[in-house]
Formats: C-alpha cells, structure tokens, sequence
C-alpha cells in the first residue's frame, strides 16, 4: 500500500535587488535541505514562465511565501497565478519580532548574517509544522 | 549609432534549486558591485511576475541582459512579457563550459570557485554591458 505522504510548498522571493531577498533564499534553502522529505520548492517566475504544471503549485501543496520587503510579491504572484497561500512570512517582521538587524549585504553573508537566517529558518520551519498538522 | 543609455540592466535567475541558477546571481552582483557600478543595474525578478509599475519601467526603459540558471530562461521569458527588451540573453552554464577548471558548487550562494568564475564571466560581460550604454548594440 502506497503511504502518500504530505508535502508543504515554500516559495521565496528572490529580491534580487534588497539583502533580504538573499537572506529569504538562504533561509528557504536551509529549510529545504533539512527537511527534504516534507518540504518543496518551484523559483517564483516560473509561474509565468513555467507550463501548467508550475502553475498549478499552490493547488498541489499548502503553500508558504516568504517575503523580503513590504511589496509581498511571492504572496500576491502565488495568490494571483497559482493559488491562496496557506502562510505568508515577512522577514521585516521576523526580524523585529526577534529584534535583528536587517542584513545590509546582497551576496556572501557569513557569521554577521547567521542569526537572522537562523530565526527566519525557524519561524519557516514553524509554519511547516503547523501546516501539516492543519493537512 | 543607436540610443545611449545611462543603465544597463542586468537580470538573473533567481532559482534556490541549482546551482548554475547561484552563478546567475554572483555574476550580476559582480558586474552591480564591482565591475560596472553605476551603470549596471539590476531589479528583483518576482516585481516583474507582480508587474510593478517602476520595476516594469526599469526594463522597458533600459536595455536588458538576462543571466538565467536553466533552459527555462524565467529571466528571459518574465523581461519580455513584463514589454521589456532582451538585448542579450545568457545561460550560466555556458561560463563553465568555457572555463571548466572552475567548477562551481552551491545552491543559495556560490562556493569560492564559483565566485572566481562569476568574476570571469562578469568580465566579459562588461563588454556588452559598455556596448549597451553606448549604444552600440551587436
């Protein structure tokens, strides 16, 4: 007997052009990795990009957005052409909650950056569980 | 001559699953950060997926290179139904195909390789990244 077992959507914002974009990508990543059996991923342009498979995404899994700045994009592209997220993270308001500076680098984050990814990778992980519990 | 641009606009994949799509990224911030400050530019990828206004005239308005990490070419295929320009399009993996003592590793972020290479390929990207400015398109 074939036991499905669920799995949660994590979709990231790239920000390609803000850190917090870097930092919700490490972030997702670390979560991906460490719980490869309960989570996965599709990059956020691919719902244009993509066929109907890709966007189909937030039909397939309870989905997860987490998002670098106030402008919500993996929320609102997930929500317009794909499906409502069940979860929607916002690393400014992870990093006040936990009183934590903003990164304030795009690229090669090290010990400096490693408590922010550190607590918005658990605040994800928390989302999962609570997600699956809800499945 | 054509049209002379004060940006040049530099878009990379913005995949977390591969690692040419990490590449893609390392070698716009190079060309942003540390080759052609100033005048390279770049804008996150999901704002042209949401279609936001300044986002979609920053590619409309510039010419537009495109760094993608996979055949699916989202950065490609997102600039043009955003109604911007592709001037160039570029897949990583072609940069380690020409330079394949320097293979890269990572997935969210390059390995040391991988940033030697990125500085590479953001070299000879600068070239056409002066063509655009100039208005000198090939």
């Amino acid at each position: 007997m074939d036991i499905q077992v669920a799995k949660v959507g994590v979709v990231s914002c790239s920000g390609e052009e803000i850190p917090e974009g870097t930092l919700c990508r490490l972030a997702c990543r670390k979560v991906l990795d460490e719980r490869p059996g309960e989570t996965v991923t599709i990059c956020l342009p691919l719902f244009i990009a993509g066929g109907e498979e890709e966007r189909t995404f937030a039909q397939n899994y309870p989905t997860i957005t987490v998002d670098g700045c106030d402008k919500m994009c993996a929320a609102k592209a997930t929500e317009m052409l794909s499906g409502k997220p069940a979860r929607s993270l916002s690393v400014p308001e992870i990093l006040k909650k936990h009183g934590l500076k903003p990164p304030d680098k795009l690229r090669h984050f090290g010990g400096e950056e490693e408590a922010a990814v550190q607590a918005v990778a658990e605040e994800i992980a928390q989302a999962v569980d609570e997600v699956l519990e809800e499945e | 001559m054509g049209k002379k641009h004060k940006k040049v606009v530099v878009l990379p994949c913005s995949g977390i699953g591969k690692v040419f799509g990490a590449l893609a990224r390392e070698t716009a911030y190079e060309l942003v950060e540390r080759v052609r400050p100033g005048v390279a530019t770049t804008t996150c990828l999901p704002l042209l997926v949401i279609n936001d206004p300044e986002a979609v005239a920053k590619v409309k308005e510039n010419p537009v290179i495109t760094i993608d990490g996979c055949p699916k070419e989202c950065a490609r295929k997102s600039v043009e139904a955003a109604g911007g320009r592709v001037a160039k399009a570029h897949e990583a993996i072609k940069f380690y195909k020409q330079h394949k003592d320097l293979k890269p590793e990572g997935v969210a972020e390059v390995n040391e390789t991988g940033r030697k290479l990125a500085e590479i390929a953001a070299r000879e990207l600068a070239k056409e990244v002066d063509e655009l400015a100039a208005g000198e398109e090939k």
